[in-house]
């Protein structure tokens, strides 16, 4: 009887802390999502990777990649492609660089829960149904839905398309995965009127953690470069790499040919050669 | 006997560890030290959000140093954003590991979450009347504002739960910045005060396009001719406006009612003729301003620097910006003769340490960004104003009014006319309910209007359906009917009644506790009985 008494009280004890923990304080954030204004759509349907790394064929109701660059900003579209890196994960939502055998797309803010933002590892192919949209030159899509298919995997090798930055078409190498070799770092100028090699912010304005900005020229006409703080941020090779480079110096480069109001690739390498 | 103290001496802890266990663990609230210890070491950190401008961090930095030259036992670690929205993310996970900053830039809406957790925020009151270290006290080693000379409707925005719980840093407001060559080459004039029905006839008239698709008002491919860049401000001040239902002050929700799906057709109707677009939808309102693919860019006045052909800040390549004449209006009105807009911009709080030299420490670097140096210099940044009448009132400050439009970087004429329209508008502004939750309803507000958007241009029904589904969806989505009838008020239903198990499980617990009780009485009395 006084064991049975005893186990009783600690048994009450013990199930009574269950749900007594402290209340979570909540967490409302819902953001939302991004999109579109038709000023500068990808126009040629061709593939921008030089070969097909493979020959595959698409699923029933699937877009190819031309067919995906013909279809008009604010439709939806259905397309099968492979994770090449991933930026974020917030609030059941990620962002990822994804990539087939023909061309690129960008997933802005997909639906998945952390756990699949986890099993989403570079390589993995997935079907994808969104909207596509365009948000300051940035063809991407939006408002998307996945699931995982098993059949391949795929890491694209960067595509060297330095000799096309100032080609006019170069907008068709949208979010590929790309290389830039031979850039020459330009200055950037700072709020006090000083030239340094990058700057923390497009302005200056920022601190270490935040994404670096920086320029690069080839034949001597510049082009503005970004390290994504949400995709390589302080501590990653790349940030460390951007900030000791010097005015000057020679550098390959390999990142994701993102747009902002123009080019401005996501550099997710760099290496000085000279 | 000793098994079975075995067991009940686990029990008995067990008993103490759940004293206090039911809400968060409550450290003690913060009490105003006697003195500030200036021989003691501090660090502490500072949350603050600029606009990515970097004079803003300028200022930043000199105020901490200043700060630092006056007080040298304490060090101020700054950390950046350009987002409330990050601040608010990061500082809800750093309550979770007590690793809250000291001083923090925010909105009271995110304050009222953050008070959801005992302790975290430090009520002002009692600070601010301290005789020695409060608002105008006499230990301070710098001339801050008494409370009297903070703006009283800026400081009352600050209330939760009849309690100070920040101060106003900058306050702010949405102005509609308007290409007027366009409106006037649409054979329109630019009124002193806009109401919705000008804005949405002349947005339809810059829309027409020719057979090529090319917009007739700029020849381009592309013209957004009206574009809001926050749609929660968008739907909160067209309800204010409209005198319908948003929350109630104590949260109980309203938003999702016939006004609110009145608005949203009429922003359908428009969409669908190409008047408008959001910002989320498309891109910052300047970016289009600028490139003259804009006819009406509404954005706070603290944007004003990247508006217009001459705006000192720009995102967008030169060869992109066109030449034509802006001008400053407040949003517009249903009752053109009783304006109505919201109040906006950064509050400062403090987060309660364990030291209460800390917290003190915190208190008296917040107290110093209010003062007229501070105050001054950030408000020109930008079209914010500063929040006390101390600073307003300096010859620096007058001085930097009449001179406006004398140059185009620290006088910038836009800049300067989003500031007067506060200055003279600040009794015609307002704020919502602040409540747990109400940061969330915000969310709502502009969602609904995001989602109607993109529904017409992904050729959906905008219908009853829609309207039904929508409501539902974003209820669900905001957790808006988890907030119960009335919402969370901050600081008052934070733990809520004891559940019904819970009061069994209690009443369970003192029963088996008294029969043991009485057992063990009972059975020292029998052994003193034997002993006899």
């Amino acid at each position: 009887m006084k064991k049975l008494v005893a186990l009783m009280a600690v048994l009450a004890l013990s199930v009574s802390m269950i749900g007594c923990g402290a209340e979570a304080v909540e967490s409302s954030v819902a953001d939302s999502s991004v999109a579109v204004e038709s000023s500068e759509v990808v126009e040629s349907s061709e593939a921008v990777v030089d070969a097909p790394a493979f020959e595959e064929a698409k699923s029933e109701g699937v877009m190819t990649y031309a067919e995906y660059v013909a279809a008009p900003v604010d439709s939806e579209v259905v397309i099968e492609t492979y994770v090449q890196a991933k930026q974020s994960w917030w609030e059941n939502k990620g962002t990822f660089y994804t990539q087939d055998a023909e061309g690129a797309y960008f997933l802005y803010e997909m639906a998945c829960t952390e756990e699949e933002y986890n099993q989403l590892v570079p390589g993995t192919k997935i079907k994808v149904t969104g909207y596509k949209a365009e948000w300051s030159g940035e063809v991407e899509i939006i408002d998307a839905t996945f699931e995982i298919l098993d059949d391949n995997t795929y890491v694209a090798e960067p595509k060297d398309i330095t000799a096309s930055l100032q080609a006019d078409d170069l907008i068709k190498y949208q979010n590929i995965f790309a290389a830039f070799k031979g850039m020459v770092i330009e200055p950037s100028i700072n709020a006090d009127g000083e030239e340094v090699p990058f700057l923390y912010k497009w302005d200056g304005s920022g601190q270490d953690g935040d994404d670096l900005y920086f320029n690069a020229s080839i034949n001597e006409q510049p082009f503005n470069f970004c390290v994504e703080s949400y995709l390589t941020g302080a501590g990653t090779d790349v940030y460390e790499a951007v900030k000791a480079l010097e005015i000057g110096q020679t550098v390959d480069m390999e990142g994701f040919m993102y747009w902002y109001e123009g080019p401005n690739a996501h550099i997710t390498a760099v290496s000085v050669v000279e | 006997m000793k098994k079975f103290w075995k067991l009940l001496l686990p029990t008995l802890c067990l008993t103490l560890a759940l004293t206090g266990c039911h809400g968060q663990k409550a450290g003690k609230a913060f009490e105003m030290p006697e003195n500030f210890d200036t021989s003691k070491e501090i660090e502490i950190t500072f949350w603050a959000k600029n606009d990515t401008n970097v004079t803003q961090t300028r200022i930043y930095e000199k105020a901490i140093a200043d700060f630092q030259a006056l007080y040298p036992n304490v060090k101020i670690n700054l950390r950046l954003y350009t987002d409330y929205g990050r601040i608010y993310n990061d500082v809800i996970t750093n309550i979770a590991t007590n690793t809250t900053p000291n001083v923090c830039i925010t909105y009271p809406d995110h304050i009222a979450t953050y008070i959801t957790g005992q302790n975290t925020v430090v009520p002002l009151d009692a600070l601010f009347a301290d005789a020695k270290y409060g608002l105008g006290g006499t230990e301070l080693k710098f001339d801050g504002p008494t409370q009297d000379e903070i703006i009283p409707k800026f400081l009352a925005e600050c209330v939760i739960d009849e309690k100070h719980y920040a101060m106003p840093y900058m306050r702010s407001t949405e102005a509609c910045y308007i290409n007027k060559t366009f409106v006037e080459k649409l054979g329109y004039e630019v009124p002193d005060v806009l109401t919705w029905d000008y804005i949405w006839e002349v947005a339809d008239a810059a829309a027409a396009m020719d057979e090529e698709g090319n917009y007739l008002l700029n020849g381009q491919k592309v013209m957004i001719p009206f574009i809001y860049k926050s749609t929660d401000n968008m739907m909160i001040q067209m309800l204010r406006q409209r005198g319908a239902g948003y929350s109630t002050p104590d949260g109980g929700i309203e938003i999702f009612n016939d006004t609110t799906k009145e608005l949203l057709y009429t922003v359908a109707d428009h969409v669908e003729t190409g008047a408008f677009s959001t910002f989320k939808i498309s891109s910052y309102p300047a970016n289009f301003l600028n490139a003259g693919q804009c006819v009406f860019a509404i954005d706070s006045t603290a944007g004003a620097t990247w508006m217009g052909s001459d705006a000192p800040l720009s995102d967008i390549a030169e060869d992109k910006i066109v030449q034509f004449e802006t001008v400053v209006r407040p949003i517009p009105q249903f009752t053109p003769e009783q304006p109505v807009m919201i109040s906006q911009g950064p509050s400062v709080c403090i987060f309660d340490k364990a030291d209460p030299q800390e917290v003190l420490a915190s208190w008296l670097f917040a107290q110093f960004l209010l003062t007229d140096e501070v105050q001054i210099a950030y408000a020109q940044t930008e079209g914010y104003v500063p929040v006390t009448g101390k600073a307003r009132e300096t010859e620096r400050y007058q001085n930097y009014l009449a001179a406006a439009g004398t140059d185009k970087e620290l006088h910038y004429d836009v800049k300067m006319e989003a500031t007067k329209l506060l200055l003279e508008n600040t009794e015609n502004t307002f704020v919502t309910p602040v409540f747990n939750g109400s940061a969330s309803l915000r969310d709502a507000a502009g969602q609904m209007i995001e989602n109607t958007t993109k529904a017409i241009r992904r050729k959906q029904a905008v219908d009853e359906a829609f309207m039904e589904k929508l409501y539902t969806d974003v209820e669900a989505l905001y957790r808006l009917d988890q907030l119960g009838e009335h919402g969370v008020t901050a600081g008052k239903q934070e733990l809520g009644p004891l559940p019904d198990a819970s009061i069994a499980l209690l009443c369970t617990l003192t029963t088996i506790w008294v029969l043991m009780i009485i057992y063990v009485i009972k059975k020292a009395l029998i052994s003193k009985k034997n002993e006899l």
